[in-house]
């Protein structure tokens, strides 16, 4: 008897065509981006539509890194993803844990809080803290980012390691205490360890807000030398006519870690959901 | 019997793990949300920078009936807030229905005994895992009248030319493009994960009784997922609403002319372009109440149907 899952000939043959077409789509403009980047630079408004330009280079890979400030806006953004990355594990890690296990006064107020912030339209944020980074003269710093990235993770952030604990049964650090463990010991030797896979998805997830966003820094930062990756490269790309290949070249560069990391993380995201769509 | 979570003594605890965070987040979330109340009610903007004062509430009647833009709804004048509303909705609603779609259908193909199938979904998350801004500068590079694949290829193949970006609707086309396409592998994933975990006995005794596969569709498949998508469907109409990266940049700050926003667009260029800080801040008050309303309402009918299941 066929299998559920079995198709029949004509239908399998359709599956693949739409599947493949929905590839190709999903795939094209990633390699419209790449071809343009390997043009050499007097061809960049070509209108020729090859995957491979026939006269490939990777001169425009050179001229975005010895020419062009494109180092000093990747080493802005790192310093910038690694302090949210820090900041964000530490406190999710220690409140999702605080909400995870004790009950407390304000506890569900607080809860319910993290949840109404993520409909707060991004200006209604912005807005004030922009004009109160004036007032402190904290404007156009690194300060000014770090802050303003670790206010739109963090509630998520908690609320995630914060579901994460809720999983981990309360009898191990039950155990623990009998063996003589103090409070802060089961936490930090027992809980946290096992907490091992959340705190990747954590750590991952700070980084890529604060590396991929551009209209918080667009208000934040004027000054070029401080320019992360998204006003760098924006900047190229609003003056395509001149740097539509320096924008192809560095869209490649800054997208490659990031796509690659996803991509492997890919396995547990679909097997990840699939367990909590059998719990619920 | 264990000890249910909360029953332990010692409470001062949970404020020394809880307290780093909440401080944090009073800082930069409730202050700046308290704030902002104040600024909704003051006359704060370019020209009152320093010596701004409290007006009331008069901000939030201008920001309703306020016409400064000149804007038409199928030829009547509608004010600059109605007519963001209703691009906002459209964006919205077109936005998630071919997310869901889309994602739904890729999901019932890929759950199939189909070879490679690995392959194929590694590429199809691909638009995912792209940096947002990233997608959506590199769509309006597409999208050039001259130069851009997309008009390239409708040109040549089908000699359309389409003025994508410097028309009221054409930008606002383009927009819904770009985001469809980077909104759908999210869908995909969440539908697939559903779909793994209903059990294939159910599709085998609804073979046995003879079931058409619309009926299997219908009757089996729709309905267990419904539990997984209707939180995916919330989620993803709270985002899609507030997530204004691909109107920006695809439209390049709402060209032509500022037509091309949705309501948290328009508010960030009036905010950070006019400086007409006191209206941005009445503004972000009203969409932050209209969200509120609607995922209040949305929440508490779709655990009613869930019940049901």
């Amino acid at each position: 008897m066929r299998g559920p899952r079995t198709l029949s000939s004509p239908a399998r043959i359709a599956s693949y065509v739409i599947v493949t077409i929905f590839t190709l789509f999903a795939a094209y403009p990633i390699l419209r981006v790449r071809a343009i980047s390997l043009r050499p630079g007097d061809r960049l408004l070509d209108k020729s539509l090859a995957v491979i330009p026939p006269d490939a280079t990777l001169n425009t890979y050179v001229r975005l890194f010895l020419e062009e400030p494109f180092l000093r806006w990747l080493g802005n953004s790192i310093i910038v993803s690694a302090a949210v990355t820090l900041f964000g594990v530490a406190l999710a890690a220690t409140a999702g844990y605080g909400f995870s296990r004790y009950k407390f006064r304000g506890r569900d107020t607080a809860m319910i809080g993290l949840i109404t912030t993520q409909m707060f339209p991004l200006t209604m944020l912005l807005l004030p803290l922009f004009i109160v980074l004036i007032k402190l003269k904290a404007y156009d710093s690194y300060f000014a980012l770090i802050i303003a990235y670790s206010a739109t993770a963090l509630p998520f952030i908690v609320w995630q390691m914060k579901g994460y604990y809720d999983t981990i049964p309360y009898s191990l650090e039950e155990a623990a205490a009998i063996d003589g463990c103090s409070q802060i010991g089961i936490f930090w030797r027992i809980v946290l360890p096992l907490a091992a896979p959340a705190l990747v998805i954590t750590a991952l997830f700070s980084f890529m807000t604060a590396w991929s966003e551009y209209l918080v820094a667009a208000v934040l930062i004027q000054d070029q030398n401080l320019f992360t990756l998204p006003l760098g490269l924006k900047m190229f790309q609003s003056n395509m006519e001149v740097s539509w290949g320096l924008y192809s070249a560095g869209a490649v560069v800054v997208s490659i870690p990031v796509v690659a990391l996803f991509l492997f993380l890919s396995r547990w995201l679909v097997s990840g959901l699939t367990l909590g769509s059998v719990k619920g | 019997m264990a000890v249910g979570i909360g029953e332990r003594r010692d409470n001062r605890l949970a404020y020394v793990y809880t307290m780093p965070a909440l401080m944090i987040m009073a800082l930069v979330i409730v202050y700046p949300f308290i704030y902002n109340i104040i600024l909704s009610l003051s006359n704060m903007n370019l020209t009152h920078f320093r010596d701004w004062r409290l007006i009331g509430p008069g901000n939030f009647w201008t920001v309703l009936t306020d016409t400064t833009m000149n804007l038409k709804l199928l030829g009547i004048e509608v004010p600059d807030f109605w007519y963001f509303f209703v691009k906002t909705i459209l964006w919205t609603v077109i936005n998630v229905f071919f997310h869901v779609t889309i994602g739904v259908f890729l999901a019932i193909i890929l759950n199939k005994d189909l070879k490679g199938k690995t392959f194929f979904r590694t590429l199809l998350i691909l638009p995912w895992a792209v940096p947002q801004y990233i997608t959506a500068l590199t769509w309006r590079g597409m999208f050039n009248s001259e130069y851009g694949a997309i008009s390239i290829i409708l040109d040549r193949f089908l000699g359309l030319q389409v003025p994508w970006l410097t028309t009221e609707w054409g930008a606002f086309t383009a927009c819904l493009i770009t985001n469809i396409w980077l909104g759908f592998p999210f869908m995909m994933i969440i539908a697939l994960g559903g779909l793994q975990s209903i059990p294939d006995e159910l599709y085998e005794a609804a073979d046995i009784d003879g079931a058409s596969w619309y009926q299997k569709l219908k009757n089996i498949t729709i309905p267990l997922l419904k539990p997984v998508m209707i939180p995916a469907i919330t989620l993803g109409i709270i985002w899609t609403f507030n997530n204004f990266n691909v109107v920006w940049l695809v439209s390049n700050g709402g060209e032509p002319s500022d037509k091309t926003h949705i309501l948290v667009s328009w508010v960030y260029k009036v905010g950070f372009t006019y400086f007409r800080t006191g209206y941005a801040a009445a503004f972000s008050m009203i969409i932050f109440a209209i969200l509120l309303v609607f995922s209040w309402n949305f929440i508490k009918r779709t655990q009613a149907t869930q019940a049901v299941y």
